[in-house]
């Protein structure tokens, strides 16, 4: 590896928005290095555990039902961010992810049609076939046949940037540092979820207790140096896409088979056996990404989600066991909590239940009655034994605060003035657009979206 | 389940089958995921299905976030093929000979080195010496008479064909849980998804055989190999009609139908057992089930040679040669023919039956708790 000729294009990070950038790049002429943190095998960060993108499209893809169209998508997302999103932003985002299915394609990624389960996203999300890190090998493989230099196990440790200029990255690449120069930089390595320090920062001890869903090696440190080098930040420290998790998940990279989907059928409770959120609020999908937080907010960090036998085969197979016993009093002994205490909780909830026809398919009938917090939705008597209960974790999917970018993907500084060749894509700048809140798949559609754009305003940049 | 011990390998399998069925990103690559689907448990006989229904195309591997080194280990294509071998043995018929398929390299070597041995006694003791080094014009009845060939060939076909049966039957009520399943219309499916083997794709970019990278070579070699087998089978059951039916005795021209199948036939088996064994060799251990390797080489070995034999046979059946290369390739033939119901070639029957019961699964969208 040759470190002293200049590259045009210097990629700092190996996942969807990375590679979307590099690949634009090298399209467009230029000679483009990509350094990844990770080892091969974890290259890809969060990528790697991805399964869709969100796009809106004509209705015509073989693998999806249809249409999506621009509105409807806009309306998904001022709902799911209460309206803290950049409109520009956000509606560039909506209107360039109708180019991604294609462009997908050009380049060897291949969609299949939604996965068992998951039937309600067949209209939004674009499936990726064999999942993220099948998409990622088509990516890889793209970028090898593009002749683009990609070096593993190559953190960046440092940036040089001069008056919001990039000069070079340097590198820990084989033990020793090197310097990588470049004419333009595109920043696409990640949130820094992966972070439990920077995270105490914002969480207290609470953030000890957080599984990190993706990869160990999003940990922020190029987020830092760009705020440190007159970057403008954006978004909420404290907001990040968060979900209830099996609490016996890896603490790092556990993905997306420990997730659980039970906690519409039943209840969950604290460590103390209350209850403390409406199970039922809205449907599944909608309420998948609050639990996180929720649980984030309870004493230790730990729920529980307790169904009967009547509900445990409706929800999706977990990966760990569930736990299981004939009576209520010996299932709180398992689960370490008050006997008595989680017997009143349930026999209070039984008693609230209201008669009504169960169908988890809608907002059914089926709630309690003056109880608080109520179920208002999908509220039925947990009371026939054997019980199961899951022990739930916050498990951190990614974080928000980022780089503020404008309409190129350009990083905007401090003085609100674009840098001269440095971009940014991916989860890096996400919180232009989710302000909060978060829609499934559109964290690949920020990555595709914008990767392209600085891929294409690095690359013009580079060329003149 | 029963009291014995579960075996390591289906072990694994349940908590790989369990892994993925939280997971399911898999789903579109081949039939074994939507199959997965169907249940929440997995018993030994729907792991042994499973089992068999992977082509062992390696595009979940490459494709896994949880292959190995991450701690969950996910390797579906070894530990099935694992499974898929330790499950031929168990319903081998009859059992006492299921060990067969531990030491499957030496065992068919061994049964085609007595079968080539017991020919050229035969010829010699029976006939005379000079029978086996004389010119015979191509009359391989000269050396060893018609009925003879028949009866013996006969014989240990049809045992070949029971044993294979009488195993298959016992994988079948197993898998189904001692209830009939298929149907007209699973078959069909299945014979259509056999014969373009519609899973050995990756779900569309081909199998990982010679790298990491996708390609439709491994594909391309099992259809040579494939189609040559039954192309030879064919041109055996076209000279058994000419034989019997219209009273035409070989030897046929080289532009009779029985040689021109065969000769074709003959090719896909040189081709295709060569492309698939040197793919093997290049193939990432992990993808498969090292401890059975030598059980897909014979197997190879065997076609390659029947065709090698065959043709070497063919083109030196006016010379002297002739009653030596009789002996050699009817010896291989037989300890193919022998060997049918414990080696390699099972693997054919038992994916097939897998896939009859996935199409009649889909169909009546069977769901199992
Ligand atoms: C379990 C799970 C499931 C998900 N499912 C979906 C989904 O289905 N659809 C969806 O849209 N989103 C999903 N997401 C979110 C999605 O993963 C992210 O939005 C997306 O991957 C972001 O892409 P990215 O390229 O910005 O970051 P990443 O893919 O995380 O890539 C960041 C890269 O930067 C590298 N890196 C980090 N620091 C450095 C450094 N200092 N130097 C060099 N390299 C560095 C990392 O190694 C990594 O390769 C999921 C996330 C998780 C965790
Ligand atoms: S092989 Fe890996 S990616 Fe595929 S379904 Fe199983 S766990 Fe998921
Ligand atoms: S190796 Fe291929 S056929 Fe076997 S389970 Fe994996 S994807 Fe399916």
């Amino acid at each position: 590896m040759n470190f002293n000729e200049p590259f045009d294009v210097v990629v700092a990070g190996g996942g969807n928005a990375a590679l979307c950038a590099a690949i634009t790049a090298a399209r467009a002429g230029c000679s483009v290095i990509v350094l990844e943190g990770a080892p091969e095998f974890y290259r890809g960060g969060n990528t790697r555990h991805t399964r869709n993108l969100r796009c809106s499209h004509d209705g015509t893809a073989p693998t999806m039902s249809g249409p999506y169209e621009q509105a409807e998508f806009l309306d998904d997302l001022y709902r799911v961010t209460a309206g803290q999103t950049d409109k520009l932003l956000a509606e560039l985002t909506i209107a360039k992810s109708r180019e991604l299915l294609g462009w997908m394609d050009e380049q060897g990624v291949r969609f299949q049609p939604p996965l068992g389960g998951t039937l309600s996203l067949g209209k939004t999300n674009a499936f990726f076939l064999g999942g993220g890190r099948g998409m990622l090998n088509m990516l890889y493989r793209r970028a090898e046949k593009l002749g683009i230099t990609v070096l593993y196990e190559a953190p960046v440790t440092a940036l040089q940037i001069e008056d919001g200029y990039f000069v070079s990255a340097t590198i820990n690449y084989q033990g020793r540092p090197q310097q990588v120069r470049g004419k333009a930089l595109v920043a696409a390595c990640g949130g820094f979820e992966a972070n439990i320090e920077w995270l105490r920062e914002y969480w207290g001890d609470a953030a000890d207790n957080f599984v990190i869903r993706g990869t160990p090696y999003n940990r922020g440190d190029v987020l830092r140096m760009l705020h440190a080098a007159n970057v403008m930040p954006v978004g909420d420290p404290t907001q990040c896409h968060a979900v209830a998790l099996d609490a016996r998940s890896p603490k790092f990279d556990g993905g997306i088979a420990t997730r659980l989907d039970s906690i519409v059928f039943g209840i969950v409770v604290n460590r103390d056996a209350q209850r403390f959120y409406d199970e039922g609020e809205d449907t599944w999908p909608k309420r998948y990404a609050i639990w996180g937080r929720l649980i984030a907010q309870q004493p230790d960090q730990i729920a529980y989600t307790i169904v009967d036998s009547k509900s445990f085969h409706s929800f999706m197979p977990s990966i760990f066991p569930a736990i299981s016993a004939p009576t209520l009093g010996e299932l709180a002994g398992k689960l370490t909590l008050d006997p008595a205490a989680l017997q009143k909780t349930i026999a209070d909830f039984n008693a609230a239940v209201r008669p009504g026809t169960f169908d988890y398919t809608i907002l059914d009938d089926c709630r309690t009655e003056g109880l608080t917090p109520p179920k208002t939705h999908w509220a039925q008597t947990i009371d026939k034994p054997p019980y199961y209960a899951y022990p739930l974790r916050p498990g951190i999917t990614f974080t928000y605060l980022g780089v503020r970018v404008n309409a190129e993907s350009r990083m905007l500084l401090n003085d609100g003035k674009p840098s001269g060749n440095m971009f940014a894509a991916g989860e890096i700048m996400a919180g232009n657009v989710l302000g909060k809140g978060y829609l499934a798949g559109i964290g690949m559609t920020i990555g595709a979206v914008f990767g392209r754009l600085a891929g294409q305003g690095a690359s013009t940049h580079a060329r003149n | 389940m029963n009291l014995a011990v579960r075996p390591e390998s289906l072990v694994e399998a349940d908590r790989l089958m369990t892994i993925c069925n939280a997971c399911r990103y898999c789903e579109g690559l081949c039939a074994v995921f939507p199959a997965m689907e169907m249940r929440r448990t997995f018993a030994d006989a729907d792991l042994n299905y499973l089992a068999n229904l992977c082509h062992q195309c390696g595009a979940c591997y490459t494709d896994c976030q949880y292959a190995p080194p991450h701690e969950f280990k996910v390797n579906v294509p070894g530990v099935l093929a694992k499974v898929r071998n330790e499950s031929y043995a168990q319903y081998a018929w009859p059992h006492f000979l299921s060990g067969a398929f531990e030491r499957n390299g030496l065992v068919i070597t061994l049964l085609t080195s007595v079968g080539v041995a017991a020919f050229i006694f035969g010829f010699v003791a029976v006939k005379d010496p000079a029978v086996l080094f004389g010119r015979h014009a191509g009359d391989f009845y000269k050396v060893m008479p018609h009925n003879a060939m028949v009866a013996l060939f006969g014989t240990v076909f049809l045992y070949s064909i029971l044993a294979c049966v009488l195993s298959l039957r016992t994988f079948w009520r197993d898998i189904n849980g001692g209830k009939s399943g298929g149907g007209f219309a699973a078959f069909w499916q299945a014979v259509g998804d056999s014969a373009h083997l519609r899973y050995l794709h990756g779900g569309g970019g081909g199998c990982t055989s010679e790298d990491d990278k996708p390609s439709p070579s491994r594909r391309i070699y099992h259809h040579f190999t494939f189609y040559g087998f039954m192309l030879c089978f064919a041109s055996t059951s076209v000279a058994t009609v000419y034989h019997y039916v219209f009273g035409w005795k070989a030897p046929y021209a080289y532009y009779d139908l029985p040689v021109v199948l065969g000769s074709l036939g003959g090719i896909g088996l040189l081709i295709g057992p060569a492309g698939l064994y040197l793919l093997s060799r290049q193939r990432d251990p992990v993808l498969t089930d090292t401890a059975h390797r030598d059980m897909n080489t014979a197997f190879l070995a065997m076609l390659f040679l029947t065709s090698l034999t065959g043709f070497a046979l063919m083109l030196l059946r006016d010379t002297g040669a002739m009653g030596m290369l009789l002996a050699i390739h009817l010896g291989v033939v037989l300890g193919l023919f022998l060997s049918m119901p414990y080696g390699k070639f099972v693997h054919g029957l038992y994916r097939f039956l897998a896939l009859v019961k996935y199409a009649a699964d889909v169909r009546t969208g069977k769901f199992v708790d």
